[in-house]
């Protein structure tokens, strides 16, 4: 990783977002799904692997803090759904883990750190119909950069960022990064 | 990995880690309502075998059901082999339908060797003569890590990409309490795998395996059982069962292979079971917390007694479920990604 704990241009790009502003991107989507969910009744998040799921238990800990109420959470891996596995090698399987008590019924909140085709979450809905079947689905993102491929949108959004298709967004998050930022830099080579 | 799997010997620790990692993914499976993935929609599994088998061909079967696959059943039995056709021109055959892969059981060592050579899909070997049996290692070494590396997890993600940390305590561990961290591998577990080693595939793939996770595996057997370049193997060797069961922490029995023994290998076969039979009192001289292992199928009373076979300390009907997901993880491998995978780390 770049930088100790400042985010830098450089390799990576251009930092968007740094550390408070996620903080602050995340207490908002809290307030606002336990808004829509009329205080987090029957909710269940549930993040996509990699760092959907960090992203999940921290909207889990902050709705914990202000509703005093413990909302389930999880992980779904998407991987064995996707559109796209025949053009890259297999890949290893993140963890799918649902709470105890299932999805039947329950709001499903999936959380994912940038939403781009898409095509991640229709593999996600795919997925979650294999699980049970919840009454409702919503998306939360902290990252929303456009481009979509298939009708599909976000419920909650941290930020909308306009980009370019020749860009690339990378979230980083201090669980699996070491350090909390959103950079924006120029293709590199074909990824 | 490679493209095809013939022997254990192919797989590299990365490779034998990433398959044990993805079948305790794919293991989840077995607790959901709906036990099947789209993942290989459209691919076709031959399964092709030339000897008989319940337990792989039934397990490769479902293994590839679950991912979707479709699935082609191919036994020597009622087809063109009995009229002369070769297994070169079996194999042609299956090519021309469209085969993605070809699991292949044949009563000669190197079929699926020379398969591969044929056929442009992948090659599964499912157990050729008394050379390899690379998937019954597999599920094999996934059974003993989640029997003894079971230990208490962190969390979630445990263990994996360094995630842990900061998320929350609740709802962890909800699921598996048994499932290993991933990227756990065998080191300095004691294995003994004991009895007709001359006539096994399995014991030839588990000791090319273990031994490449860190196990230490030691054959005991009779001289005459042993195969002679046996000193090669990288493993150690005993005629003395007794003195081995202290120190191990599995005990594999294999099945005393009659159908291939076309000579005197022992005295007799209650003098067998004698010197190298599990029976109660042997078992009772096992660490407390070491597990019994049997490919199958069992001769009761020969190389196990019933009441080893059923204990608790027995894993035999484990290895049969553990069997379906390893090969699951085997066949996503190497047929869910693209036409020449190179899943390497």
């Amino acid at each position: 990783m770049c930088a100790a704990n400042s985010p830098v241009a450089g390799r990576d790009g251009l930092a968007v977002l740094d550390a408070e502003e996620i903080r602050r991107a995340l207490t908002r989507i809290a307030h606002e799904i336990l808004e829509r969910t009329h205080g987090g009744d029957e909710v269940i998040l549930l993040g996509i692997p990699t760092r959907g799921v960090p992203l999940a238990y921290r909207l889990a800990d902050r709705i914990a803090e202000f509703e005093k109420v413990v909302v389930p959470c999880g992980s779904l891996d998407v991987t064995m759904h996707r559109d796209d596995l025949r053009l890259h090698p297999a890949r290893a399987l993140g963890r799918t883990e649902l709470p105890p008590e299932g999805v039947d019924g329950k709001t499903v909140v999936l959380v994912d750190d940038v939403l781009y085709s898409g095509r991640t979450v229709r593999a996600a809905l795919d997925a979650l119909n294999d699980l049970g079947r919840p009454r409702a689905v919503q998306l939360a993102v902290l990252v929303d950069r456009g481009h979509r491929e298939l009708p599909i949108r976000a419920d909650y959004v941290g930020k909308n960022l306009p980009t370019s298709q020749r860009e690339v967004v990378r979230v980083l998050l201090a669980e699996v990064d070491g350090q909390d930022a959103v950079m924006i830099g120029e293709e590199e080579g074909q990824s | 990995m490679k493209r095809h799997l013939i022997s254990a010997a192919d797989l590299s620790r990365a490779d034998a880690l990433l398959i044990l990692d993805t079948a305790e993914e794919l293991a989840q499976l077995a607790d959901r309502p709906i036990k099947k993935l789209p993942t290989l929609r459209g691919r076709t599994v031959v399964n092709l075998f030339y000897e008989d088998s319940t337990r792989t061909r039934i397990s490769f079967e479902a293994a590839a059901k679950r991912l979707s696959a479709d699935v082609i059943n191919f036994s020597a039995k009622g087809s063109s082999v009995g009229k002369g056709e070769s297994l070169k021109d079996t194999a042609l055959t299956l090519e021309a339908m469209g085969a993605d892969a070809v699991v292949i059981r044949h009563p000669a060592s190197g079929a699926a060797h020379r398969l591969a050579g044929w056929v442009k899909g992948s090659v599964l070997n499912a157990g050729d003569g008394t050379h390899e049996h690379p998937t019954q290692a597999l599920l094999d070494a996934f059974t003993i890590r989640r029997r003894l590396m079971g230990g208490p997890r962190r969390g979630p993600q445990g263990g994996r990409g360094g995630l842990g940390g900061t998320v929350s305590p609740q709802n962890r561990g909800g699921l598996g309490g048994a499932s290993p961290r991933a990227n756990t591998a065998l080191d300095g577990l004691r294995v003994t795998i004991v009895g007709d080693v001359l006539h096994s595939r399995v014991a030839r793939s588990n000791v090319l395996l273990l031994s490449t996770l860190g196990a230490e595996v030691t054959l005991a057997a009779p001289p005459t059982l042993l195969p002679l370049a046996v000193s090669s193997w990288p493993c150690a060797v005993s005629y003395d069962l007794d003195s081995e069961l202290p120190k191990s922490d599995v005990v594999m029995m294999l099945r005393v292979q009659q159908e291939r023994m076309n000579a005197a290998y022992f005295p007799s076969v209650r003098e067998y079971s004698r010197r190298y039979g599990l029976d109660a009192a042997r078992m009772a001289r096992l660490p407390d917390h070491a597990i019994v292992m049997h490919p199958g199928p069992m001769n009761r009373g020969v190389e196990i007694a019933a009441e080893v076979a059923d204990s608790s300390r027995s894993t035999i009907v484990e290895q049969v479920a553990n069997g379906v997901t390893t090969r699951m993880a085997v066949l996503y491998l190497l047929l869910g990604g693209t036409e020449f995978p190179a899943v390497t780390q």
